[in-house]
């Protein structure tokens, strides 16, 4: 596997090309932003009809994320579905799919500010989880030893910008998982103000490469 | 004959004018349904277009708007305002003139919607965004005429594409419709009448006289021109002393990079501080207006420019043009120097100056052309179907539509003549449903079909997105260059380019040396620097490829026994190259072998063009990749490839072989970024994806995710889908080129030589000191990456934390 193994408040972590984060030793798999159903929503509100494959993408990397690692846990933390009418509309092969994912496994949607109320899918909902000495959000509070999503990082190098997890000693700010997302330079202000000393950059793609990313 | 009416007979007698025969036949064959003007600059054209509509409105009579002026620059509508209201005036004509462009006030665009004047002068996209608005029947319902200027240089784009799309929309509102071209000398003018005529209609032609053969020559100077390299540093003593001689001087050069360089040099020799100036695409609006004013002024000896002054501006007072590089292309070449010194029936002089040895060649074989009145330009294909899609996307803006009335309509446009109904099927039901094989928007299409068969909006609100979306123009994302502290901008970069920049880089922009400090708010802040030498300014480097008629003409002048007409640096140039190895020939592909500098080098003389040279070297690499000859890279001009190795490559025939060469290209061009960005300027044309607002940018926060995504997620699973077919077409002809890789493959039709070498041959020596070399990517991006990323983690002493 071409992940980037490091060591988080304590904790044992793997950032994986796909955008995923892997805890070996809690045998759990979090994956953050998977927006499904965005093209169908923004076919609803814009009238632009995005090829409609997203689901499918997103899905099929879970899904191959999920054979590489075999996790007994995983969470999705939060934006997982575009919007709750998304989530309603999603088609019956893609909800088999999901289910046969869930099958044997404790599954975990954090909510998140797309998707705040209950999902008639399997799984638990929650607003936020402790795993060891992390605890799991959607949005970063100032709390330490924290994993959240919500903002899309992506990082900017040799003149390439990729999504990328971006972490110092307190939080780590994962990458969007799906396949229709954009992203927010790891530079952008919000993002620096979240970062006491200069994070490092994971950078997705066919192999995880981490960086420092020089913002102070 | 149609004589002039009296009030107009003594205005021409007022100013002691004669009307010009080619405007005496616009009248006489005014009620023609199309009808093209082709006549130099300074030949009375645009008088001749509008006197017509003149004389017809002259005893007011007409209520409502009479003739459409269409230009591809909003400037030149301005330009043609003020120029129309000096007869309009002095004959007390009760006519009103007014343009409509992106410039134009709300409250003035509302109010020419309620009131439309007789004249409007406007672009294609305006015209298409009037064209979108539900009143449109009630505003073109009276017009007669439509002018299309500038016809020649619309025509070789989208944007005469989807002009001539609004006019079949117009002669459907206005059955009355007249439509007159105006153009300038062009290779084939059947081509551009069938474009404007509404087919199957004929379109009468008229030739005005060309006036006197332009005077041009070949630049000598004392300095041999070198090897290599685009600067033409060597003949800036000699441009200056031409400077000196002349009124103005225009010095044109083939890209922004280029210009910025000259120019830096000249102003480094130019010790006598004559007035010059420096103008392209990439400088701020503010200073280019800035020394456009100064020209019109005539207070400027010379401009260093590219191609955004080939258009729109008067040219008054310049007596000479020079071409500094190979022209590439005759028939702009042509147009160019046709603008020059304003006289009619006085010759337009130019002087061309080759930037290097392979140039003077190129020189000779275009100045040739030019004598011979041999134009070049490739036939246009069939009306591209992006622009088709955003047509039905504006005609459904409007109001409900029928789609066999639709389609009837568009069969009138030359280009789409051949349309089938299959393929505008096709072109609606991806306006409607998206057109996906596998998946389908059950709720959510964006055209729905009344029971009565009509088609419309689903939601009527997205009409504004589609409005905001109208244009074909592909917008590169830019970046501003201010200095730091200084609110004004200097120019701007390309985004792409400003990615490559570190702190303490220099570059040049707007004649002077700046580095870079930082970005700030999506804009690139830099400071002056005193420094002589800046690291290379890449930004928009459109470089044209030389035309398949020029290229012949080389390999023309290749089979010559001697070059009378060459200086004589240059053919023994040639000489030795016939010596030690041999000149490329027409019908054969010359394979040169030999050994430099520890590695195995070939060089492949194709003479496709730039572009097509430039695949060329990708596929053949890939195939020497598979058959393990180790290419480390290549790098192509207009007329060979050189490719670098650990290897040699002992039998170069298999790698000619065209169906290899065909297979290889399928696979090749799939993962290919010229696919990705072709994609992106045809989607964004059908309205697939939005074009980038600037607010969105600015936060720095994308509105959309990039276009590659979408590009790759059709690729994987729905590869057939209309989108990616229009892309595939579209770089077949355009980056890609491998339509003149087939036409090298069938030219020569295997016939391979194959030249093996112990040292570098003459004709090849250019190519080692050519820039922009490609890297065989074995082990791909990935890798640059990770050694930059170990470099810096190692450099900020963190492992991990």
């Amino acid at each position: 596997m071409n992940g980037y193994y490091f060591s988080f408040c304590g904790t044992n972590c793997v950032a994986m090309p796909s955008g995923a984060l892997y805890l070996p030793d809690n045998s759990l798999l979090c994956v953050s932003d998977l927006h499904l159903g965005k093209s169908e929503r923004i076919a609803r509100r814009s009238g632009r009809m995005l090829p409609p494959y997203e689901v499918q993408q997103t899905l099929q990397k879970l899904d191959d994320d999920l054979t590489m690692t075999t996790p007994e846990s995983v969470v999705c933390l939060g934006d997982s579905f575009d919007d709750l009418d998304a989530a309603a509309q999603l088609g019956d092969d893609m909800r088999l799919w999901l289910a046969g994912m869930q099958a044997g496994r404790n599954w975990v949607w954090i909510e998140g500010n797309h998707d705040p109320g209950p999902i008639e899918l399997g799984g638990t909902h929650r607003r936020e989880m402790r795993i060891g000495s992390l605890t799991l959000r959607h949005i970063a509070t100032d709390a330490s030893a924290e994993v959240s999503g919500h903002y899309h990082p992506k990082h900017r190098l040799a003149g390439r910008s990729r999504p990328a997890f971006l972490y110092d000693k307190d939080r780590m700010i994962m990458p969007a998982y799906g396949a229709y997302t954009g992203g927010l330079a790891s530079n952008a202000p919000v993002l620096r103000a979240l970062f006491g000393t200069s994070p490092i950059a994971v950078m997705t793609g066919h192999k995880a490469i981490p960086v420092p990313t020089g913002n102070g | 004959m149609n004589p002039l009416p009296p009030i107009f007979k003594d205005w021409f007698d007022r100013r002691g004018w004669d009307v010009h025969p080619h405007q005496q036949a616009m009248l006489d064959q005014a009620t023609d349904r199309a009808l093209m003007l082709i006549a130099p600059t300074g030949g009375g054209k645009t008088l001749g277009g509008f006197l017509p509509s003149l004389i017809e409105l002259a005893d007011g009579a007409h209520a409502g708007l009479h003739t459409l002026y269409v230009s591809p620059l909003k400037a030149l509508a301005a330009d043609i305002k003020r120029n129309l209201r000096t007869p309009v005036d002095d004959m007390g004509l009760p006519i009103r003139i007014e343009d409509r462009t992106g410039d134009t006030s709300y409250t003035q665009k509302r109010r020419q919607r309620a009131d439309p004047p007789q004249i409007l002068l406007t672009t294609p996209e305006s015209l298409a965004l009037l064209l979108s608005y539900e009143d449109a029947p009630r505003i073109f319902n009276g017009l007669q005429r439509i002018i299309v200027d500038e016809i020649h240089a619309l025509a070789e784009s989208k944007r005469g594409d989807q002009l001539m799309l609004a006019l079949s929309r117009l002669q459907t509102l206005a059955p009355n419709l007249r439509r007159v071209g105006l153009s300038a000398t062009v290779e084939d003018p059947q081509a551009i009448a069938n474009q404007l005529a509404c087919h199957p209609d004929p379109c009468t032609i008229i030739n005005a006289d060309p006036g006197p053969d332009p005077d041009i020559a070949m630049l000598l100077t004392a300095e041999k021109p070198p090897w290599s390299g685009g600067g033409a540093k060597y003949a800036i003593p000699a441009v200056l002393e031409q400077v000196k001689q002349h009124n103005t001087t225009l010095i044109f050069h083939n890209t922004r990079a280029q210009a910025e360089i000259f120019f830096h040099n000249l102003w480094l020799a130019n010790t006598d501080d004559l007035p010059i100036g420096i103008h392209h695409g990439s400088l701020s609006r503010e200073q280019r207006e800035k020394v456009e004013a100064a020209m019109v002024a005539g207070q400027l000896r010379a401009i260093v420019c590219t191609g955004s002054l080939d258009l729109g501006i008067d040219w008054g007072n310049v007596d000479l043009v020079i071409q500094v590089g190979a022209p590439k292309n005759v028939k702009r070449l042509v147009q160019r120097i046709g603008r020059a010194n304003h006289r009619y029936n006085a010759p337009s002089k130019a002087l061309l100056v080759p930037a290097n040895r392979f140039e003077v060649v190129e020189c000779v074989a275009a100045l040739e052309a030019a004598k011979a009145h041999e134009l070049d330009g490739d036939p246009k294909g069939p009306g591209p179907r992006d622009v088709l899609c955003q047509h039905i996307l504006i005609t459904a803006c409007a109001g409900p539509f029928d789609e066999s009335v639709l389609y009837a309509e568009i069969k009138t446009v030359g280009a789409y003549q051949g349309l089938s109904r299959a393929a505008f099927d096709d072109c609606l039901d991806f306006c409607a449903t998206g057109g996906y094989a596998l998946r389908a928007y059950d709720k959510w299409k964006r055209l729905l079909q009344t029971p009565d068969g009509m088609w419309q909006l689903r939601d009527p609100r997205a009409s504004q997105r589609i409005r905001m979306n109208i244009g074909t123009i592909q917008d590169t994302d830019t970046l501003k260059v201010r200095l730091k502290g200084n609110f004004k901008p200097l120019g701007e970069v390309e985004e792409a380019f400003a990615a490559t920049l570190t702190q303490g880089d220099t570059f040049l922009i707007g004649g002077q040396v700046v580095r870079y400090e930082n970005l700030k708010e999506m804009t690139v802040e830099v400071s002056r620097r005193a420094d002589k030498a800046p690291k290379i300014a890449t930004f928009m480097g459109t470089k044209f490829a030389n035309s398949t008629q020029l290229s012949q003409r080389i390999l023309r002048m290749f089979a010559q026994p001697d070059w009378p007409t060459l200086p004589a640096h240059t053919s023994e140039w040639l000489n030795l190259q016939r010596k030690f190895s041999k000149l490329p020939e027409a019908n054969r592909i010359l394979v040169e072998s030999f050994p430099h500098d520890g590695r195995h080098h070939i060089c492949v003389y194709g003479f496709a063009g730039r572009n097509a040279m430039q695949t060329l070297g990708m596929l053949l690499t890939q195939r020497m990749e598979e058959k393990g000859l180790h290419p480390l890279g290549f790098v192509a001009t207009d007329y060979a490839t050189l490719i670098w190795g650990l290897d040699p490559v002992n039998d170069p025939a298999p790698l000619f072989e065209a169906t290899n060469i065909r297979a290889d290209f399928e696979t090749w061009l799939s993962g290919n970024a010229v696919m990705k960005k072709t994609f992106r300027g045809a989607a964004t044309i059908a309205g697939l994806i939005e074009r980038n607002l600037p607010q969105a940018r600015k936060s720095g926060r994308q509105a959309t995710f990039s276009s590659d995504i979408l590009y790759e997620t059709l690729t994987k699973y729905d590869p057939d889908h209309l989108m990616l077919r229009i892309t595939r077409e579209e770089a077949l002809r355009g980056l890609v080129d491998f339509g003149r890789i087939e036409e090298m493959l069938s030219r020569t039709a295997g016939r391979i030589d194959h030249v093996v070498l112990n040292r570098v041959t003459p004709l090849s020596l250019p190519m080692f000191l050519e820039r922009g070399r490609i890297g065989v990517a074995g082990a791909g991006q990935d890798r640059i990456l990770e050694e930059e990323a170990a470099r810096l983690m190692q450099a900020a002493g963190v492992q991990s934390l």
